[in-house]
């Protein structure tokens, strides 16, 4: 491929097998094969490179927690039984992400039981602890600092979530820090700390229409319902803010290493390049990038118009039409291969600095330990 | 240019007025939408196509400059149609919302210089959602003089893990506005939502995980009540005839027959392809059986192997409203 001519090798049992490393974050568009991705190097690192590993999964597939274990969600990592670590000595752990109980226990964590009670029964909270959009991002984030902060593994490998965009993983926890600890906050909150009766009322004139056509908009009840899950976070922003900053640090860190992952398609590789871009800027560590579903054929030197030909020979001289069949096939198949490497292309150009491997499409899904397995000594293709 | 009333040819597969498309992120419900817009403008109709996630997904693939809020001129379909875009954005929404009923002018804009309105979207996520299902809404009712300003509005809607929550707005702001003009509106989006003028599709791939969300997202729809228009296979290839994969002595014969090499390393080679391929294709027609069960019109558009450009979204385009 020459998107492996102009990058250099990625080195995955490196990073898997280097003590320095404790974290590997598996990150690109959703659709690629991230989650797949993060359990095979996961699963590698526990059977090749005896290290006591732990993946955190957002979303997996309903076969893939399946032949994890992970048969329910409760946000716990839960020992991979069956998989084949006798002679390194390594452990696998895995764990399925619940957002809503990963925010209570950071509720929990900040606040009498009293006041939990209070914030857990607010409908704001409620809504935001399941809908808002960058929460999930947030609370992986938090987990992710949680699992870092027992040190009870050697290895963390973390699955990204399906955002809408890439980034929101790296934004989100900013935006909701933000959010929490902005000044329209502060201006709803204002009154209440300073025991007013009305919670707007010392504000500027414009927050004083503003809060007369939410009250309009939207009605009393939710005035009062947001005043209350306002003046109950309060208590807790610092530490929110604290958690976030804590686990960017530990991000920048040498500790990390960022994998991309992307699949040879526009989209997917056009939002690698985006987040190779923003982890250079935010200096966090990038390692490398996993180009997954990549088709490869047989024989290369076969090419697709002779392929083609050849069928057409066949055809018009009649019989051996499975042969012509397969040619066909074949010709389908080197075609995709050059527009794939040319759609990875535009990532090595871009950043041809960055050590990339290609791993070949496996003809059907992966849904348990054998597959992982399969995947795993893909990606470590030297 | 005001649209025709009469009804094109793909008026009768097509009914709807408003068509929501889904499916999960990277089977490419943004290309189908765009297709459907372009398809259903074809013969001197207009369409609307509408992004509300902020992506500029439309922007990217008619590679345009960044889509503002407002509706735009996209492209002409053959015979005289047009399609316009527009990227609804929540928080121009509600101050569009908030001066309709309560004339803001200045005020609006310091109260987004002050945050206010990104502290309202924020705060609530059902607010921004009636928000911009209003502004669908709005756009799809719309009239000028006696006609409707648009025969058709593709809504290139969220994946289908959030389209339950998204399209059920009434659940999700009764939860927090119990009275007023929110409310109100919610209402009005929803029974738009849930009427025979709305029509929900789902695009797919023949890979186990896009079909396992589609078939989730379609229970999960149809139990909210919405309804539920085509199922739509994306990248597809044609169905194969389950044959035997062919043996190595057989292959052999046949390359010799074409003139090409009979090595063991490329009859070895070009067996394990085929063996690949027929693996695939058992697996897309397993695949392809579960989405027939669900009983739904089934749609499928070819893989356009020089991906999407102009000329693609046109073959989808065709293969779309020409669809039984």
């Amino acid at each position: 491929m020459p998107s492996e001519d102009a990058a250099p090798p990625l080195d995955v049992d490196q990073i898997l097998a280097d003590p320095g490393v404790r974290i590997v974050v598996c990150c690109g568009a959703g659709g690629v094969g991230k989650t797949t991705t993060a359990a095979a190097l996961a699963l590698r690192a526990a059977e090749r490179h005896g290290r006591r590993t732990v993946v955190l999964t957002i979303d997996p597939a309903r076969r893939l927690a399946q032949s994890l274990g992970l048969t329910e969600l409760d946000n716990t990592p839960r020992q991979v039984k069956g998989i084949d670590v006798e002679d390194s000595g390594g452990q696998l752990h895995a764990m399925m992400l619940d957002m809503k109980r990963t925010f209570d226990d950071v509720v929990l964590q900040h606040t009498d039981p009293a006041k939990a009670a209070e914030i857990f029964s607010n409908p704001f909270y409620q809504a935001m602890s399941s809908t808002f959009a960058g929460t999930q991002e947030y609370m992986a984030m938090e987990k992710l600092g949680q699992l870092h902060a027992r040190g009870e593994w050697d290895l963390i490998v973390v699955d990204t979530p399906p955002s809408r965009s890439a980034l929101d993983f790296l934004d989100a926890p900013a935006r909701l820090s933000r959010f929490l600890d902005g000044r329209m906050l502060r201006l709803l909150l204002a009154p209440a700390r300073s025991g007013g009766r009305s919670m707007f009322s010392f504000v500027t004139a414009s927050f004083g229409m503003f809060s007369k056509v939410v009250q309009k908009v939207l009605g009393a009840q939710l005035l009062t319902d947001l005043s209350g899950f306002v003046a109950a976070l309060d208590s807790m922003f610092g530490g929110f803010r604290q958690r976030a900053e804590q686990t960017y640090r530990i991000l920048q860190a040498r500790e990390t290493a960022f994998l991309l992952v992307a699949a040879p398609e526009p989209d997917a590789v056009r939002e690698a390049a985006y987040f190779a871009g923003r982890l250079r800027s935010e200096r966090m560590p990038l390692a490398g990038l996993v180009l997954n579903r990549v088709h490869r054929p047989a024989v290369p030197e076969l090419s697709a118009a002779d392929s083609l030909a050849a069928a057409e020979r066949l055809a018009s001289a009649g019989g051996h039409e499975s042969t012509a069949e397969v040619l066909r096939a074949h010709a389908a198949l080197a075609e995709q291969a050059v527009r794939e490497q040319r759609v990875a292309a535009r990532f090595t150009e871009a950043f041809p600095e960055v050590p990339a491997v290609s791993v070949t499409a496996q003809p059907a899904d992966v849904h348990d330990v054998d597959g992982l397995r399969t995947i795993g000594e893909a990606i470590s293709r030297r | 240019m005001a649209a025709t009333e009469q009804p094109a040819e793909s008026a009768g597969r097509w009914p709807a007025r408003l068509h929501v498309v889904t499916g999960k992120g990277g089977t490419g419900k943004t290309s189908v939408a765009a297709a459907l817009a372009l398809g259903l403008a074809v013969g001197g109709r207009r369409t609307l196509l509408v992004e509300v996630e902020g992506r500029q997904g439309i922007a990217q693939l008619f590679g345009t400059d960044p889509l503002p809020y407002e509706e735009r001129h996209l492209a002409d379909a053959p015979g005289g149609g047009e399609v316009r875009a527009l990227a609804v954005d929540a928080e121009e929404a509600l101050l569009e919302y908030l001066d309709m009923f309560y004339k803001l002018g200045a005020a609006g804009r310091a109260l987004r210089k002050l945050g206010a309105i990104d502290f309202a979207t924020t705060i609530a996520p059902g607010l921004r959602d009636v928000l911009l299902t209003g502004k669908v809404k709005e756009a799809t009712t719309r009239t000028s003089g006696q006609r409707r300003v648009y025969d058709a509005v593709v809504l290139d809607a969220p994946p289908t893990g959030r389209i339950g929550r998204f399209l059920n707005v009434t659940a999700e702001t009764a939860r927090l506005a119990k009275v007023g003009p929110i409310k109100t509106q919610s209402e009005g989006v929803s029974a738009l939502l849930r009427s025979p003028m709305t029509a929900v599709h789902v695009v797919t791939l023949l890979e186990e995980m896009p079909v396992q969300e589609t078939v989730d997202a379609i229970a999960e729809l149809t139990k909210l009540g919405f309804p539920i228009g085509r199922v739509i296979v994306n990248g597809a290839r044609p169905p194969v005839p389950a044959g035997r994969p062919v043996s190595a002595a057989e292959l052999k014969r046949g390359l010799a027959a074409a003139g090409l090499p009979t090595d063991a390393r490329t009859v070895a080679g070009l067996a394990a392809e085929a063996r690949d391929q027929h693996v695939r294709r058992e697996l897309e027609d397993s695949l392809r059986a579960e989405l027939v069960e669900l009983g739904l019109p089934l749609t499928e558009v070819p893989l356009l192997p020089a991906g999407v450009d102009r000329a693609g979204l046109e073959t989808l385009a065709e293969t779309l409203v020409r669809a039984d």
